[in-house]
């Protein structure tokens, strides 16, 4: 996948296309990590708004590692660790693993905050029409809290997108990865990095957008 | 028939109700009034188990409430439920909100909780608010879609939880007015309620509660005109 470099040379459109793929790969680690992250992250959160006790105690200090700890570390430490129990996970997937944990352990805290955010009373009011537990936590709690907590969301999905920039330490040739290959071969780090630059923009910009849109839909 | 024998219910150490028995037929309007903090809010809790209760029993046309092995998701569809607070799910239309329940629990299609949605709405008089959102809407227009969204589910009991106690002096006729309409057609109905001139007009009996017991229970001519306990005496004179 590495272009073969055998001399220094300026910048040419292929590099472009290079870069667009690069892109492309940062996107689909991203949306991986984002989707599996959420997905978990709501699980957690659930566990932590309704477990109380037991949650805080054993489940919040393990999000907590994996919030503090730098993602880096994590990664670096997942990639050389993981093979020695078995498991022999390449870039990738290796990436996806840690930044799907990091991403969960943020939106759980998110998660929970919407369910508080939907009070006591609503939900009483949800159950004494006869619906379960579950109907109320998917027809009401999850619509109303989702969508108090959805700026929140928004925040930690773009902050896991910029963050998979790390994931270049285990090789995986993402846009920064790419960025870096580039300006070693082309010795132009300020042209290369503000294409970068401007991809990453291009990456979040439509989701801000379209978020800031669903926020103005929702609100009237 | 509602049948409540010897029930008593505790938050922690804080005894609230202290052996409460009451019966309510079927077609009977109970008010229930007495002071703030006496417990009312909380036997209407416990009649749609919404609150556990640690002694007595609740029983809903002779199904145990609080038993183990009752199905209260189910038996809840026999009881409305309206509170003071009018909870309009907010991101549904006024249609929506009352079209959900009958979609979901009772597992109607969409078509028909539409149609009984816009009948029960078209009730309490918010016929030309189908698709409005409740922001749009007063808090007299939500208590009223609260009571439709109730009604949606066709239960047999109505409980009326001070539902307008949170609402501007001016909007309060027009969710009593709901209520009487109710009233008349026959449902059964328990009103926790500071509306005194509604309680006397329109309920069959009165409760006055007073620290989680039933102090006096009479016809309203009985309690409003020859009330028999000192404890209600003075709460009359003091609301009047
Ligand atoms: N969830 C609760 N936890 C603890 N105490 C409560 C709770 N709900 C009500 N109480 C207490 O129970 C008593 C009766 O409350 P409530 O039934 O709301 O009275 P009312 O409706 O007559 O004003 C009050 O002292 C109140 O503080
Ligand atoms: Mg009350």
């Amino acid at each position: 996948m590495e272009p073969t470099i055998s001399f220094f040379s300026g910048f040419q459109l292929s590099d472009l296309w290079y870069l667009a793929e690069a892109a492309w790969r940062t996107l689909l680690i991203s949306a991986c990590a984002i989707a599996i992250g959420t997905t978990l992250g709501a699980v957690f959160g659930w566990m932590l708004y309704e477990g109380k006790l037991a949650a805080t105690l054993t489940l919040n200090p393990i999000l907590d590692v994996f919030r503090s700890v730098p993602l880096i570390i994590q990664l670096v430490l997942f990639y050389n660790f993981a093979p020695i129990i078995g498991l022999n996970l390449d870039p990738f997937m290796s990436g996806v693993v840690i930044l799907s944990i990091y991403c969960a352990s943020l939106v759980a805290n998110v998660a929970r905050g919407g369910m508080e955010a939907v009070g006591k009373p609503m939900r009483r009011a949800a159950r004494s029409l006869g619906m379960s537990y579950w109907q109320d936590l998917r027809h009401v709690v999850l619509p109303i809290g989702g969508r108090a907590v959805f700026p929140s969301w928004v925040g930690v999905a773009l902050g896991v997108m910029k963050d998979s920039a790390l994931v270049s330490v285990l090789g995986y040739i993402e846009l920064l990865k790419a960025s870096q290959i580039l300006v070693t071969r082309t010795q132009e780090p300020l042209l290369i990095l503000t294409i970068a630059g401007a991809f990453y923009f291009a990456l979040s910009y439509p989701i801000s957008r379209y978020a800031a849109a669903l926020e103005q839909r929702w609100s009237t | 028939m509602i049948e409540i024998r010897g029930l008593e219910k505790f938050f922690g150490n804080l005894q609230v109700l202290k052996g409460v028995d009451l019966d309510v037929r079927k077609g009977e309007v109970l008010s229930i009034i007495g002071a703030s903090g006496s417990g009312k809010s909380t036997l209407l809790y416990c009649i749609n188990g919404l609150e556990p209760i640690q002694k007595g029993s609740i029983k809903v046309d002779g199904t145990d409430v609080h038993a183990k092995s009752t199905n209260i998701n189910h038996l809840r569809q026999k009881m409305g439920m309206v509170f003071q607070q009018w909870n309009s799910f907010p991101h549904l239309t006024a249609l929506e909100n009352v079209a959900l329940a009958p979609k979901i629990v009772k597992g109607m299609s969409k078509a028909q909780a539409r149609d009984i949605a816009a009948k029960q709405l078209e009730h309490v008089g918010l016929g030309d608010k189908l698709d409005a959102y409740p922001s749009a809407l007063s808090g007299g227009q939500q208590q009223r879609l609260a009571i439709a969204r109730a009604l949606a589910m066709e239960p047999t009991y109505m409980l009326f939880d001070e539902a307008t106690s949170a609402l501007d002096p001016e909007l309060v006729g027009e969710v009593l007015d709901a209520m009487r309409l109710l009233a008349q057609e026959g449902m059964t109905m328990i009103c926790v309620t500071h509306e005194m001139g509604f309680a006397r007009d329109v309920s069959d009996r009165v409760a006055f509660v007073h620290e989680g017991i039933i102090e006096e229970i009479d016809t309203p001519t009985e309690i409003f005109g020859a009330p028999k306990s000192d404890l209600l005496k003075k709460f009359l004179s003091n609301i009047r």
